[in-house]
């Protein structure tokens, strides 16, 4: 192995130098090598961070846990950034973002992905239900200024809840690895034990490092836990007394960020607190034949109040001039990047999900606020 | 063709217009509904298929005892490049799929036009005004007479030479469309220096392509270069011509109607569907015949839905047939020979001056008849 690394690393950079070279790029115009190499082997390409699904496993029930080995362009991450992942699924592509849990001095080279399902999370059930081990997915560079400060605070508070575990997993495992030496509270709630991911391997490492403090939370009684019930100040005060010391690093759904956020305001001590909002803006049910919400233009900087006319006429109504043709959805000339918001296809009536999508403007009315790549 | 069919564009009521838009509306629903896994696996399939032939052709036409089929393997790749991928992604055919390498926005393809004019000339102007003259422009390309309404005029005589010619340079005239050569050639209503500006994206897109095909790979071939560039060549030379003939036998055989401007105005989307009905013509053939031609042997129900996944067509023209049918309107098909056979014969016919007709043209009625029903609309 460690004989032929050195010639294999070699070829592979000659490859790579041929690749990414000026002949390569004139021979596969128009189309790029990428789109001739990922015919032959799908997870590699010259700029674009892909993986290889190598393993699956169930952590609970509503959970599943993703090993994803990412080919060479992945240029690693902060413990507690994000990625963008991306899956085909009946076809469309999907993207959702998702914290790796892995300690960033992990050597296996995996990026780790952990996601709950609930009800109506689409591409969670996927990830949980049809993704099988050696499909490729598309990845981001990680992203997020949520980490851990490069020189790592002698006092940590890492605050959780549900899913919301995954990217202070990373923190704890990564700050473990370095043989960190201050002390880290580990504070996590969830509704009971059963649905408690990493559960097994926090208490293992609780149990290894005496520096490590647990405290497991749980809605439902009489789960074993440290705490019962939801994130209160008498939990924070009987518990960790010292949390004004703290660096605290929070991640969790909506209504316990807010309860932390003002607890945090009202000690004045709301520059220790990093936070990272990972819940799905909650769906709007808009009645689609009223005309509310804005429709925001990004790339131009522009918000309108939305007219109930198409996008189109709403578009140049604000003073744009998006390309357009036909004006009846046949020539696509004016298909534009909707990066949120609902809209109704006036030919059809239907509505659209709320996802990042194409859409053509001549024929899109928006329900609700919209928002643009225009 | 049957006796049941005696309906035209001008002879059929509102209601009857507005019932065809219904039955086709509910046709292109219900695919769009059921858009899914199989269209991906199915262009990802082809998208393979034709990477596969073209590096192949690449590397056998460097290789002299292979070079034919080198050239044959090239030949498929560029047809499929740009007929079930290029002409197909760009319609947003595959839009929904998020996958930026098959957008309509972003797609390029391997011809020497650009997926911008393209989609200007074509996915615009073409499929929104197919066949009304003076707007589409594919009618003659600016080049040939190809309507008994298009005034005569002595350069048509070439009408049937200037057709071969345009088979033979066929990627680099439809390079030039959006250009509108003859506006400054002929009727001098554009400027060389205009014609100057709007050509530079065109020559950049072309010079391209041009060094790819005859510089770089057979300098690549080093001592053999003359035998790929004669190659590249032959398979340029195969795709224009098939990708040419396909186009003409979609709206040139002779019972194809062609439209005058007025149709267009205030026209309902029943009546939008029945000039691409009466515009457009199939011709018959077995699954392979379909792919080759990107599924424009199903150029009817192209025109009707231009973003549906093209290779959908042939399990919807049934129901396009039927209801033809059903509203008594004619539906063009045809052997692939059948179908050239006629569009020659138009382009014969038309290169010499229509003899002026006793009574007013059926086009005419249809124009006078267009009014009124144009109100009621």
């Amino acid at each position: 192995m460690s004989a032929t690394a050195p010639r294999t690393h070699f070829f592979a950079n000659g490859l790579r130098r041929a690749l990414t070279s000026r002949l390569a790029a004139v021979l596969s115009y128009p189309h790029g090598v990428d789109r001739y190499l990922e015919q032959f082997v799908p997870t590699q390409s010259l700029t674009e961070v892909r993986a290889e699904v190598v393993a699956i496993r169930h952590q609970t029930a509503d959970s599943v846990t993703l090993s994803l080995r990412p080919n060479g362009n992945w240029a690693g991450f902060r413990a507690g950034q994000y990625v963008r992942l991306t899956v085909e699924i009946d076809g469309r592509r999907r993207t959702r973002c998702y914290s790796p849990a892995q300690s960033v001095h992990a050597t296996d080279g995996l990026i780790e992905l952990t996601a709950k399902t609930h009800a109506g999370g689409f591409v969670s059930k996927f990830l949980q239900q049809r993704l099988t081990v050696g499909t490729t997915v598309g990845l981001s560079q990680a992203e997020g200024s949520f980490a851990l400060p490069d020189v790592r605070p002698a006092r940590v508070l890492l605050i959780s809840g549900g899913s919301g575990i995954t990217p202070v997993m990373a923190m704890l495992r990564t700050l473990t690895d370095e043989g960190h030496a201050g002390a880290i509270t580990f504070l996590h709630y969830s509704n009971a034990a059963k649905d408690q991911i990493y559960a097994a391997e926090l208490a293992a490492i609780a149990a290894k490092f005496p520096n490590v403090k647990l405290l497991r939370g749980y809605a439902e009684a009489n789960q074993g836990g440290e705490l019962e019930g939801l994130f209160s100040r008498a939990h924070l005060e009987a518990q960790v007394p010292d949390f004004a010391q703290a660096e605290a690093f929070l991640c969790g759904p909506p209504g316990m960020m807010k309860a932390v956020q003002t607890l945090w305001a009202d000690e004045g001590i709301s520059g220790q607190l990093h936070v990272e909002h990972f819940s799905a803006a909650p769906a709007v049910v808009t009645d689609s034949a009223s005309a509310e919400g804005d429709v925001r233009f990004t790339r131009s900087e522009r918000l309108a109040s939305n007219s109930g006319a198409t996008l189109l006429d709403q578009a140049e109504a604000a003073g744009l001039k998006p390309e357009s043709g036909c004006r009846m959805g046949i020539c696509h000339a004016c298909t534009c990047r909707k990066t949120s918001g609902r809209v109704r296809d006036t030919r059809t009536g239907e509505i659209s999900d709320a996802d990042e999508a194409d859409i053509q403007l001549c024929v899109s009315v928006p329900v609700g606020t919209v928002t643009l790549d225009l | 063709m049957t006796a049941t069919q005696k309906n035209t564009f001008s002879s059929l009521t509102p209601a009857q217009f507005a019932a065809i838009g219904a039955d086709l509306d509910a046709i292109r629903n219900r695919v769009r509904a059921d858009l899914g896994q199989r269209d991906a696996d199915y262009i990802h399939n082809i998208i393979k298929r034709q990477r596969q032939f073209e590096v192949a052709g690449r590397v056998m036409m460097m290789i002299p005892p292979t070079w034919p089929l080198g050239v044959a393997s090239l030949g498929v790749s560029k047809i499929l490049d740009n007929m079930e991928i290029g002409h197909n992604v760009m319609h947003g055919q595959y839009d929904w799929m998020g996958e930026p390498a098959l957008n309509s926005k972003n797609f390029e393809w391997d011809s020497a036009d650009t997926s911008k004019n393209w989609k200007i000339t074509h996915n615009y102007e073409h499929h929104t005004f197919t066949n009304v003259l003076g707007r589409d422009h594919d009618i003659g390309y600016g080049l040939l007479r190809m309507s008994e309404d298009q005034k005569w005029e002595p350069r048509f005589l070439a009408n049937l030479p200037l057709t071969v010619l345009l088979h033979t340079f066929f990627q680099h005239f439809v390079a030039v469309q959006n250009l509108k050569l003859e506006e400054v050639t002929v009727y001098k209503t554009k400027t060389t220096a205009q014609l100057k500006e709007e050509f530079k994206p065109v020559w950049k897109k072309m010079r391209k392509q041009l060094a790819k095909d005859y510089v770089y790979f057979p300098a690549l071939a080093g001592p053999l270069a003359p035998l790929v560039f004669v190659g590249n060549m032959a398979a340029n030379l195969t795709r224009n011509v098939w990708a040419c003939a396909v186009i003409f036998n979609g709206h040139f055989p002779e019972d194809v109607e062609q439209f005058p401007e007025s149709v267009i105005e205030n026209e309902t989307r029943g009546q939008w569907y029945v000039r691409q009905l009466l515009g457009s013509a199939n011709f018959e053939g077995g699954r392979l015949m379909h792919i080759m031609s990107g599924n424009l042997s199903f150029q009817i129900e192209h025109h009707l839905f231009p973003d549906i996944p093209a290779h959908r067509y042939a399990e919807i023209a049934p129901e396009v047939r039927a209801i033809c049918e059903k509203h008594g309107l004619p539906y063009n098909t045809g052997s692939f020979l059948r179908q050239t056979l006629s569009t020659w014969k138009r382009i014969a016919k038309l290169s010499l001056p229509t003899p002026k007709r006793p009574k007013p043209s059926p086009r005419k009625a249809d124009e006078e008849a267009m009014a009124p029903l144009a109100m009621a609309a």
